[in-house]
């Protein structure tokens, strides 16, 4: 094991944490905030998968990483929009509309990008670092932590400002009872859907901004079904952060390490086959929907539509 | 049962959603349902598939009439149509089961490749030490099991923590899939090939074809599957039990049903029927498993259960069609250079549309009332 604890090992280990707990850490912010007002968002695969496709190809395109991001959340928020519409104004069920969504997203982006690129895949350049003077050249730590994009810091600015939206705010308290008692919000003359629309659509946009992260900075490239369950584990994340942005976060590093131990095995020369490899990160999930599956709560009227006046 | 209230197995049949007043209405309004609620959002799907083969520059008459052609409309289509319908039957009666059952088992990928690798270990070695019959029979027992034993943690985790299905048995299924490939990699791996793969069934070994055709009588067990899933769950006291938890977990506990126990009976039986789909398809067809091979049929069998609303006899005929999709969609890929991946968003909207049937039929009996 000695072989494997080496300089380069750690830094791209964590290097590899960070990279990967990005695209996982906005998927699980924008499910949570879903599942505070009562969606239970399984399209968030799709939509993930819809932003790494259009976020990759207006990169591509324009040459500018920016414009992919915007793209990113277009892209997502698109698809949100069909959620919004299906499963929040007409009130169908979630969990078959999600799937659809995840599957329909699936094959319309590998049939487009079959028939744009056939079978090639073209790298971005490599993206601008922040490089934060004295910090970026420490030893392991120094380029991992300091010299990431800035919409790594972004996303952490987010944690903060989203604990804050939930604790403090009225909006906070509407997304709550959305989620929570949705009749109550209607008779104090809140308006459900509406929250539970623009909840949706937030959704849509964060997961959309991690899936061009994905296929921007994480990959450089797009490959059709790229997300592999990235949003799924952004759904259990939501699920197991009982409502508060802090535990996405601190969950999402630890899935962002299990999925970065698989390339930084890699790197290593380890001959474990890579079924293996790529297998920790669901065996991380499982493991810990085991021991606290228990604690998971979950908002009283979740995956259920509301209707004025039904039963 | 309608898409919008959950899965509510007492509005799941027909007969039984038709009450006192609806029985008079008259035959053209029930011709009206079938068109909203099966025929329209048929058509439908195709359409908005139609427009995105546009979008791509693919002719959507070609395209949909190579399909026909293909799969319904030549001999060899057909068989190799009716053959690709036992694993999804299969597949179709585990669905039935757990959706009928309130139970969301969206592992069936995981469970179906689990037991196609151990019957496609298992099968090979067996031969010449057990009878002909007693080798498919132990192939097709040991999948079930194996489909079974793969839903474990998810099934207590539910029926003892209340942990919610839908993500364990995706996660589960994430890593079935990679498991059956390291299997076939590192344990099952035919010493006598270079390609990564299991020993190879023999064809005489495998499930006889019927009569002169190339069909596999995978065909028929998959039709006795569905069949008796079907008549277990509307007619049987353990059906009604099981339908009864899916209905109102709380309001069974009162009749004095273990629901915890009814629940795990329920992830069994499911995932078990997954793995024999796994079974027919490796025992009837294939003979082996290569590595990271993976049909993905779990999820895109779904839409179909929904379409049929849970009712076995429904779903065989949808079962049929959806077959010659695929037959006739992987032969055009490679004619016509459409990727397969068009099939993912044939099912799509389908699911939406079959939705939006359910929404305009609720409104209209809403207002009916």
């Amino acid at each position: 094991m000695s072989g494997l604890l080496t300089e380069a090992f750690l830094s791209s280990l964590l290097t590899g944490a960070i990279v990967a707990a990005i695209p996982i850490l906005l998927a699980g912010l924008g499910e949570q905030m879903s599942e505070k007002a009562g969606v239970l968002n399984i399209g968030i695969e799709g939509m993930m998968l819809m932003g790494a496709y259009v976020g990759f190809l207006v990169a591509f395109e324009t040459n500018s990483l920016w414009l992919g991001f915007l793209g990113g959340i277009l892209g997502g928020v698109l698809t949100a929009i069909v959620m919004a519409v299906l499963c929040v104004r007409l009130g169908l069920n979630q969990i078959v509309i999600g799937i659809g969504l995840t599957l329909g997203v699936e094959g319309l982006t590998a049939l487009l990008h079959h028939f744009q690129f056939s079978r090639t895949y073209p790298r971005l350049p490599a993206p601008e670092r922040l490089n934060i003077p004295g910090l970026t050249d420490l030893p392991v730590i120094g380029p991992s932590l300091f010299g990431r994009h800035l919409i790594v810091y972004l996303a952490l600015i987010a944690v903060v400002v989203l604990a804050y939206l939930y604790r403090r705010t009225n909006l906070g308290m509407t997304l709550s009872a959305a989620g929570e008692r949705p009749a109550a919000l209607d008779v104090a003359g809140g308006n459900v859907l509406g929250i539970r629309v623009v909840a949706v659509l937030f959704t849509g946009a964060m997961a959309g901004l991690g899936g061009a992260y994905l296929a921007n900075i994480g990959a450089g490239l797009f490959i059709p079904f790229m997300t592999g369950g990235a949003g799924f584990i952004g759904i259990v994340l939501a699920m197991l952060a009982r409502g508060r942005p802090l535990w996405v976060l601190i969950g999402s590093l630890i899935f962002g390490a299990a999925l970065s131990l698989t390339t930084a095995l890699q790197v290593a020369g380890s001959n474990i086959p890579t079924d293996v490899i790529q297998m920790l990160p669901f065996a991380a999930v499982m493991l810990v929907l085991v021991l606290f599956g228990r604690r998971a709560k979950l908002p009283a009227a979740l995956g259920a539509a509301y209707e004025r006046g039904a039963r | 049962m309608t898409i919008q209230d959950d899965m509510n197995p007492v509005s799941a049949d027909p007969e039984t959603n038709v009450d006192g007043i609806a029985r008079t209405v008259t035959e053209r309004s029930a011709l009206q349902r079938v068109l909203t609620l099966t025929v329209g959002p048929i058509l439908a799907a195709f359409l908005l598939s139609a427009l995105i083969l546009m979008l791509v520059g693919v002719n959507p008459l070609t395209y949909y009439g190579y399909i026909l052609e293909r799969s319904l409309f030549s001999g060899l289509g057909l068989q190799q149509t009716a053959t690709r319908m036992a694993p999804l039957l299969f597949l179709c009666a585990s669905l039935i089961i757990a959706f009928r059952a309130g139970i969301w088992n969206l592992g069936t990928d995981g469970q179906f490749l689990l037991g196609a690798v151990i019957s496609a270990a298992s099968a090979p070695l067996l031969v010449g030490v057990l009878p002909g019959w007693a080798v498919l029979l132990a192939g097709f027992v040991l999948a079930a099991l194996v489909g079974a034993v793969w839903s474990l943690i998810p099934a207590l985790l539910k029926a003892y923590q209340g942990v919610n299905e839908i993500i364990t048995t995706l996660m589960m299924s994430f890593l079935g899939v990679l498991l059956a490939s390291t299997l076939v990699k590192l344990v099952f791996r035919d010493p006598e090939t270079t390609v990564p793969q299991t020993r190879t069934l023999p064809v005489e070994d495998r499930l006889p074809r019927l009569f002169d055709t190339s069909i596999s009588s995978g065909l028929i067990w998959g039709l006795i599957a569905v069949l008796a899933v079907h008549l277990m769950m509307t007619r049987t006291a353990f059906g009604l039990r099981l339908r009864m938890v899916g209905a109102n977990p709380l309001a069974a506990t009162h009749a004095g049903l273990s629901v915890p126990l009814l629940t795990l009976a329920t992830f069994g039986l499911s995932a078990g029927f997954a793995g024999l789909a796994g079974a027919s398809e490796i025992l009837g067809v294939a003979g082996n498993v290569r590595a990271n091979w993976n049909p993905a049929y779990g999820l895109m069998v779904i839409p179909l259960v929904f379409l049929a609303r849970f009712n076995g006899v429904g779903a065989i005929v949808l079962v049929f069609f959806y077959s010659a999709l695929m037959i006739g969609s992987e032969s055009a890929a490679r004619r016509l250079g459409v990727p397969q991946d068009f099939t993912l968003v044939l099912v799509a909207s389908l699911l939406i549309c079959l939705g939006l049937g359910e929404y305009i039929d609720h409104h209209k009996r809403k207002k009916e009332r």
